[in-house]
């Protein structure tokens, strides 16, 4: 088991010819992952040819599932035409779709999430802006470095890459059931709650970590799911208590949220929810230890 | 990226939504003609992204072109809280107001969906209005794919209660300030107050806009609202170089990858620092994924410029960058900086951990340069930089 991915996931690769999209496709079959095949409309019934495996390009997300069964797409589309690819994604009703490109326009973001709604939220959306999520041994779907750790019983959810990197690292020797990047736009497809959700249900997960950072308030909503629906113990990290206030602007922000999104107010929400919260990556990883060592 | 009010202001003249005339200036005997276009008497408001100018004296009325001068050479230069004044709209003076309401639109980072916020209690107090009485602000959620219908537009006018005599002319304004939200990609557009006047005629008096910088690739126009007098000059270099910098008021410089583990650096670097004086970190720099020797050299160049920094910490985590490319970087930064006449006098910390880390610690050995060292932790290293800085 593991949340989200997992050693039978189909992943096509959306942008998979552009550069980065070869790059990091190459590296997800390095870590093992089940790639089926890439999508360019311009590139239709060709293949790529990557460190000896044959992978198709298909013309549409839609074809790509009909003649592989793919159930992830992973997109490596440039923040301008990201919206309509994940559009197709959804049109197509893939389970998956983690979208890893940076920069994308909140309102391109706001209306692929709304179409997903409305579509019944067929298709879980996971970013943008996210280095995506990694089942170690199992799967990989997206830019999370393979080799940093090894499968084990830690599951891991974060708004940052590289600190989702880190604490993989602290607690390498352990190992992860599965790590979930959701990403730190404005409008993420998968929250921290999703997540946490999951790995709550997930059996192979003894000990969640979650890491946020300033801005919005999912983490004090996250605490108040932790508080009413989480057994396991969680153990917490929040970046951004030196980052200078955010320059607020008119009314509107303070009216619709009530919460002041610092890093303060997050430590104290998840601590009265009885997460343990680290000052430091290191010292997170720290509390994660003693309380898998308490069993 | 936040707008001042001349701007909200053209933006919502642009896409129709009812404003007072309006222009900007500079240089208090522009306010003169300004005055005259007018019709010889005008309002004279600062421009500054902060609230609370009229409480401290940025507005002000002026009967006559000579008064318009007046009050310009007493606004322009002013102070308001920390917010230097160098604009000033010269504006039409406003028809007795009747009422003042509110309405806005942005993003609901909480439901992931656009938000409408409008009341009939509008003006300075919105927020206290908004804490006090919930039931007087309505908030309504728009669809982002079906957006402001004039049947929405309605719907928000009918939940906010607004007095039917002014029911259509409410409905115009929220149909036209969505056209704005959208065309323009606002992250938000706000109207407050909202004033209806003597004539029966309801007209944005004062307004907010903070614009999508992810959204410039379909608005090179946008690129003309940017206020580049405002930069710090270290900001503006780094803009210049497309490196993702903020200086802040610490001495330990820091250069990192990714905006969490930087952010997370700040924090640890603030934290080690209480047992050194109470150090603080000099800024704010991600380098972003591959940190070329160019980028690095970049980063140190400015962070090495700043006066306040006194010992600097460069805290990678390789990931898909590889630390001996890094540790690379870093040494090559140094001999450009030396190959360009700047002489390093500064320490510096360096942290490498991850994709080939012994690689790049040895790298770092090798080139044995003097003000460089090596600390293998995070916690650790943030300590040896603020020790340093707290030495100097």
């Amino acid at each position: 088991m593991a949340i989200f991915l997992d050693k039978d996931s189909k992943i096509i690769v959306q942008g998979m010819t552009g550069a980065t999209g070869m790059k990091h496709t190459k590296l997800m079959l390095a870590d093992g992952s089940n790639i089926v095949g890439g999508v360019n409309p311009r590139k239709a019934g060709t293949s790529v040819d990557i460190d000896g495996t044959e992978i198709p390009v298909f013309g549409t997300v839609a074809e790509a599932i009909e003649k592989t069964g793919a159930n992830v797409s992973v997109l490596f589309v440039p923040p301008a035409f990201s919206k309509a690819a994940v559009v197709e994604a959804i049109d197509a009703e893939i389970p998956l779709a983690v979208v890893i490109t940076e920069g994308i326009a909140v309102h391109d973001s706001a209306a692929f999430y709304a179409y997903a709604v409305s579509k019944g939220n067929k298709t879980r959306i996971i970013g943008p802006n996210c280095p995506g999520l990694i089942t170690p041994g199992q799967s990989n779907a997206g830019i999370i470095p393979g080799d940093i750790t090894k499968p084990g019983r830690i599951g891991l959810v974060s708004k940052s890459g590289t600190l989702t990197y880190q604490m993989m690292y602290e607690l390498r020797d352990i190992g992860f059931s599965s790590a979930v990047g959701i990403g730190g736009d404005p409008v993420i497809g998968t929250t921290h709650i999703d997540a946490l959700a999951a790995f709550e249900a997930d059996p192979d997960t003894d000990l969640i970590v979650m890491i946020g950072e300033i801005g919005g308030d999912a983490e004090e909503r996250a605490a108040d799911y932790i508080a009413k629906n989480v057994t396991k113990p969680v153990v917490g990290y929040v970046a951004g208590f030196t980052a200078p206030e955010g320059k607020t602007m008119g009314h509107a922000g303070a009216i619709v949220s009530g919460s002041s999104g610092t890093a303060a107010a997050k430590k104290e929400a998840l601590e009265a929810a009885g997460v343990k919260v680290g000052k430091t990556p290191t010292e997170t990883a720290k509390l994660a230890r003693e309380i898998l060592a308490a069993g | 990226m936040d707008l001042f009010e001349y701007q909200a202001r053209d933006l919502f003249a642009k896409h129709d939504v009812p404003v007072l005339a309006g222009e900007v200036i500079d240089t208090p005997e522009a306010a003169r003609a300004a005055t005259e276009r007018l019709g010889g008497k005008s309002v004279v408001k600062a421009q500054v992204k902060v609230g609370g100018r009229g409480k401290a004296g940025g507005v002000k009325l002026a009967a006559s072109p000579d008064e318009a001068v007046a009050r310009a050479t007493d606004i322009l230069g002013m102070d308001i809280k920390g917010h230097t004044v160098h604009k000033v709209m010269i504006a039409e003076t406003a028809p007795e107001i009747l009422e003042e309401y509110y309405v806005s639109f942005l993003l609901d980072r909480t439901n992931r969906t656009f938000l409408s916020i409008a009341s009939v209690e509008g003006g300075m107090e919105i927020e206290e209005v908004a804490a006090e009485r919930p039931e007087a602000v309505a908030k309504t959620p728009i669809d982002a794919n079906e957006g402001v219908t004039p049947e929405k537009a309605r719907e928000i006018v009918e939940a906010a209660r607004f007095p039917a005599e002014v029911a259509d002319k409410i409905v115009n304004v929220l149909v036209t300030l969505w056209k704005t939200f959208i065309e323009e990609d606002a992250l938000l557009v706000e109207v407050n107050p909202l004033a209806k006047v003597a004539s029966g005629d309801v007209i944005a008096l004062d307004g907010k806009v903070s614009l999508d910088e992810n959204a410039d690739f379909r608005h090179p126009d946008h690129e003309e609202l940017v206020d580049h007098a405002a930069a710090n000059p270290l900001e503006a270099a780094a803009k210049e170089k497309n490196l993702n910098y903020v200086k802040l008021d610490g001495e330990v410089g820091i250069i990192g990858n990714g905006a969490g583990l930087v952010m997370s650096t700040l924090d640890v670097v603030a934290y080690a620092g209480e047992a050194h004086g109470g150090v603080k970190p000099a800024n704010f720099l991600d380098i972003g994924g591959g940190a070329s020797a160019a980028v690095m050299a970049n980063g140190l160049e400015i962070i090495l410029g700043d006066p306040d920094v006194k010992s600097v910490f460069v805290n990678v985590f390789g990931g898909i960058t590889a630390c001996d490319e890094v540790a690379n970087g870093i040494v090559q930064a140094l001999q450009l900086l030396k190959d360009k006449g700047e002489e390093v006098t500064k320490p510096l910390v360096v942290r490498l951990d991850g994709n080939n880390a012994e690689l790049g610690r040895k790298i770092l050995s090798d080139a044995n340069h003097p003000l460089v060292q090596r600390v293998d932790t995070m916690d650790g290293a943030a300590d040896k930089a603020a020790e340093l800085a707290a030495a100097k």
